[in-house]
């Protein structure tokens, strides 16, 4: 705030005071702290409307995909890890939870409970994002990346991604060898199906997927699946990872905003009387467990 | 954690106590969300792995719906909030349902021309 | 507040005290950079959006000169550069524009004042909806200097995906301008919904607040899906996620349909602060009481609400299946009755007043005028089958310039020179102002009116060069253009000069009955010392002309204003 805004501030208080007392966190252009804490209660609440129209984009994206390539939903969903999904739901609810608990607790003037709840929901947010990082980078390992950098997409353009292709080869070939005496006629079918993956073989292809989420440590396996995915299964990871990603952005956001009021908190300035910020994090939180909870039904539990 | 104030939780608008601008969320309805929380996101996980058809994603929807009302309900305060609040936030639903319903309208009548499109100029081998 | 005194202490209600005065009440830079007042905001925004506004028209008059001849004038001009000139003509005048122009510029200064209230619910969103503009201008300029942007400003896919211009710092610039537009929305709507003085009830708030507020749940509604929409697009282009890229397998329609859930909502945030200037001038320069003020208020909010329903109208043309083109475009007929409504009530409240033809006057019936050409020209372009064959001819340029800049533009100037007394304390050149209005509506008219007829003999749009049969409208229009551009230039020139030599202004130069009127001209730092005195935002009778003050003021002995008994 400018000097001239304070110099200002100060002067207008000894007239313009009809109230007797002033809060310290009163805004000069507010009359009470009632009409202050209201407009700030409407104003998240508006914000958070524009965050659901924002992420409508994209659950519209995915309807639309989901509705007209249904298969490639079947098959990629297998590449994504339910019971990490599931946990970080958990977490989710958890820390919407503590995060709940604090403004019950700015409410209530428990500084203490309020700090601590605060730091437990900052916790939470970072195991999201722990548990977030190593789904990533389980798909960056089978290179399921996005666009023309997704494997399957690689791997069905044998003639414009050579390595992609021949790293398939030898993968098959050590997973033959080791496997059984019979490698030259599986690999050559392999082969075949590589060059020639179609939309007939696609319940192959299912079954093959779900072996690999099975083993889904298991490199090798998981290549020779995506050899059969559908077609366009990369665009199903692209709207994973904006949605997750864009997800995972509003996280670090509120893991910010949960920082500032811990700073705030702990010099003490919430209670009865003034914790509006608590309350508009908290909606904020809120909101964004709200769209993970869609998140993780419409990604992860993909059965039919 | 202070179970003791739970008795007089409720007492938002009473003007007694002046310094409240807000309602207090009792502790056993925040409890209880968490509770019906955890038990749904396990229903969903165990409903998904029953073979149950075509229907599995209307439910798990729904499921998700039942739990984002009760997170809106009771976490976000919706149940005590203003009226005006909870307006806005169905006629933003609303939109919400227009905009994903009027684009989906009539996505499966143009997806043979993509199809063609792509069929013609895509480098996938078929 | 004035009242009718003796010669020896008239007060006519300007500021002379420079510490009160918000524009002298502080010195510096950083007391503009870091202001949170409202009314430097809108001041500072002013400022921005004429330089984008002269840079669009700048641009615009280079496209038009380039069209004096069949096969372009400038040899520097090349066929690409032409695509380049007009995506950002385009691109500057919507996005830096006129989205900004009535509800960041005049709406920041005028809103609060008229609620009576010190400043908006939240100054600090406020300050940083201004900067997000200006990261987004840069961004803008960053396109135009460093590559050649070539989209169009619609930035359809898939060519917007394969080409090489610099796609993602003009969506990057959209994106952070969507925000800006957001964060003024948002306050807005608090601040309507919780500073109103105690005696404004809703139907007691002035139209323009109408208004203003109706474009607000517009922007906090719309814009977020343009944020994701240029989200996507950008991740397409960097990350090739596949989404609307048809080779590989993405869905080229849908982006259309994301971009005009927002751009079409945006065409009524474009036109809704402007009717509500209107309103505001139609009532004030008449002397008479808004007619149908009801209807008025609710068609504002029946205008927000069916725009979000007609977008599909931008799409008959472009994949969209016969069934969902039907449905657009009945309901986009819809449209035209609220609008309607608008007009025939303006046309109303003229009846049988006393009209005062100031200049503000002048471009409010120039507004009423070009928008009814601009609006009734768009049920050709509503209509399926006539659309086909306007749909991307100079038809559709022709139309939506006259709404948007015969619209939009005109009434923002109008409402420019009606607040402007209060937001600089000073009284323009009168004669001049009317002059420059003449040129401009002469300027208008001659500019685009030739297009209705090239467009409807089918003369595509976005071309560089065009048949020799075309050149007469196309000469026509470029000679008007340039008039234009001389009336635009000489309008903003007036009120400059009268900062410099403009007598001082009183309290209510033009016998309004807004609460913005009741401060003195300028307005002091902190508005209202106390809180104003609710009546009828369109009560003229207890306002009386005191020839001392030069303007008006309320009559001490008039019978007190309605129904408050203060």
């Amino acid at each position: 705030m400018s000097a001239a805004v304070e110099t200002h501030d100060q002067a207008h208080h000894e007239e313009g005071d009809h109230h007797g007392h002033h809060h310290p966190f009163q805004a000069h252009h507010f009359e009470t702290m009632q009409q202050q804490f209201d407009s700030g209660k409407l104003g998240i609440w508006l914000f958070l409307f524009t965050e659901i129209l924002m992420f409508s984009g994209l659950f519209c994206a995915y309807i639309i995909y989901r509705y007209n390539h249904p298969e490639v939903f079947l098959f990629a969903h297998k590449y994504l890890d339910t019971t990490l999904g599931a946990l970080n739901t958990v977490v989710l609810i958890v820390s919407s939870l503590t995060m709940a608990l604090a403004v019950r607790a700015a409410q209530k003037s428990q500084q203490k409970l309020l700090v601590a709840m605060l730091t437990c929901t900052l916790i939470l947010a970072g195991v999201f994002l722990v548990v977030k990082y190593f789904e990533y980078t389980h798909k960056f390992d089978i290179g399921l990346y996005t666009g023309r950098d997704n494997i399957s997409y690689q791997l069905q353009n044998p003639s414009m991604y050579p390595e992609a292709h021949d790293e398939l080869i030898k993968i098959q070939k050590a997973h033959a060898a080791a496997e059984h005496s019979a490698e030259e006629h599986t690999i050559a079918e392999e082969e075949k199906a590589a060059e020639h993956p179609s939309e007939h073989s696609s319940e192959h292809s299912a079954a093959a997927g779900h072996d690999a989420g099975e083993h889904g440590e298991d490199h090798g396996a998981s290549i020779e699946a995506l050899a059969h995915a559908p077609r366009n299964t990369q665009i199903f990871f692209g709207i994973y990872y904006m949605m997750t990603g864009l997800h995972g952005f509003h996280i670090l956001a509120g893991m910010v905003a949960i920082s500032w009021l811990l700073y705030r908190s702990i010099k003490g300035h919430f209670s009865a009387s003034y914790f509006g910020p608590v309350d508009y994090v908290g909606l904020y939180w809120h909101l964004v467990d709200l769209i993970w909870i869609y998140l993780f039904p419409l990604l992860y539990l993909i059965r039919s | 954690m202070s179970d003791q104030s739970n008795t007089h939780a409720i007492e938002a608008d009473h003007s007694g106590h002046h310094e409240h601008v807000a309602h207090i969320m009792p502790l056993p309805f925040l409890i209880g969300t968490f509770l019906a929380l955890l038990f749904f996101t396990w229903l969903t996980v165990f409903l998904a792995d029953q073979d149950i058809g075509e229907i599995d994603i209307f439910i798990a929807l729904g499921i998700a719906t039942v739990k984002s009302v009760l997170v809106a309900t009771f976490f976000m305060h919706l149940r005590y909030d203003k009226a005006f609040n909870v307006l806005m936030l169905l006629f933003c639903l609303g939109f919400v349902a227009l905009f994903i319903g009027i684009s989906l309208l009539d996505s499966t009548q143009y997806q043979p021309a993509i199809e063609s499109f792509y069929n013609a100029t895509a480098t996938v081998e078929p | 507040m004035a009242t009718i005194t003796p010669d020896t202490q008239i007060d006519i209600g300007h500021n002379d005290d420079p510490n009160s005065n918000y524009l002298t009440s502080s010195r510096g830079f950083l007391s503009w950079a870091l202001t949170l007042d409202h009314k430097r905001i809108g001041v500072m925004y002013l400022v921005g959006i004429f330089g984008a506004f002269f840079l669009g028209g700048v641009l615009a008059l280079l496209l038009r000169l380039q069209l004096l001849m069949p096969e372009g004038t400038f040899s520097f001009i090349s066929l690409d550069r032409y695509n380049q000139l007009f995506t950002l003509h385009g691109a500057v005048m919507t996005f830096l524009f006129i989205i900004p122009s009535v509800p960041a510029a005049l709406g920041n200064f005028v809103l609060p004042l008229m609620v009576g209230a010190k400043d908006v619910a939240f100054p600090r969103m406020n300050l940083a909806s201004f900067y997000l503009w200006v990261f987004g201008a840069i961004f803008f300029l960053i396109a135009l200097v460093t590559t050649q942007l070539d989209t169009g400003w619609t930035f359809y896919t898939p060519y917007s995906i394969e080409t090489q211009t610099n796609v993602i710092a003009a969506t990057c610039g959209a994106f952070i301008l969507g925000f800006s537009s957001i964060f003024t929305g948002l306050n807005f709507i608090v601040t309507v919904n919780t500073m109103r003085p105690p005696g404004m009830t809703w139907f007691k708030m002035p139209l323009f607040m109408w208004a203003i507020y109706a474009t607000a749940i517009i922007q906090v509604l719309a814009t977020p899906v343009l944020g994701i929409t240029l989200l996507l697009l950008t991740a397409e282009r960097v990350l090739h996620i596949g989404i609307f890229d048809p080779s590989m397998g993405g869905d080229p329609v849908l982006f259309q349909h994301f971009f005009w859930f927002y751009s079409h909502p945006a065409v009524y945030i474009m036109i809704l602060p402007g009717m509500g200037i209107m309103s505001e001038l139609m009532s004030v320069y008449s002397r008479k009481p808004i007619f149908g003020y009801t209807f008025i208020a609710y068609s504002s909010i029946a205008i927000a609400l069916l725009g979000f329903l007609v977008w599909g109208h931008h799409m008959f043309v472009s994949g969209q299946s016969p069934m969902s083109a039907v449905i657009f475009s009945g309901l986009t007929f819809s449209v035209s009755i609220p609008s309607a409504i608008k007009v025939f009530n303006w046309v109303a409240t003229m009846y049988k007043g006393n009209i005062n033809l100031a200049t503000p006057m002048c471009y409010a019936l120039s507004f009423i005028f070009l928008f009814s050409i601009g609006g009734l020209t768009g049920l050709f372009l509503g209509a399926l089958a006539t659309d086909i064959h306007l749909h991307d001819t100079y038809f559709v340029v022709a139309h939506f310039h006259y709404v948007m800049m015969g619209g939009t533009v005109i009434a923002f100037v109008g409402g420019l020179y009606h607040w402007w007394p209060k937001m600089f304390g000073v009284m323009y050149n009168e004669f001049w102002g009317r002059v420059f209005c003449a040129v401009v509506f002469i300027g208008f008219n001659l500019t685009f009116f030739p297009q209705f007829i090239m467009g409807s003999q089918g003369m595509p749009r976005r071309y560089a060069t065009y048949a020799p049969e075309f050149q007469l409208y196309h000469d026509l229009s470029t000679i008007g253009a340039l008039t234009l551009g001389i009336g635009m230039v000489g309008a903003i020139a007036v009120l400059v000069i009268s900062l410099f030599n403009g007598r001082k202004a009183p309290a209510n130069p033009w016998g309004a009955a807004t609460l913005e009127w009741t401060c003195t001209s300028p307005p002091p730092y902190y508005n209202f010392e106390h809180a104003p005195h609710v009546g009828s935002p369109y009560d003229y009778t207890g306002l009386k002309y005191d020839p001392q003050v030069g303007g008006y003021v309320r009559d001490p002995n008039a019978a007190p204003a309605s129904e408050s008994g203060h």
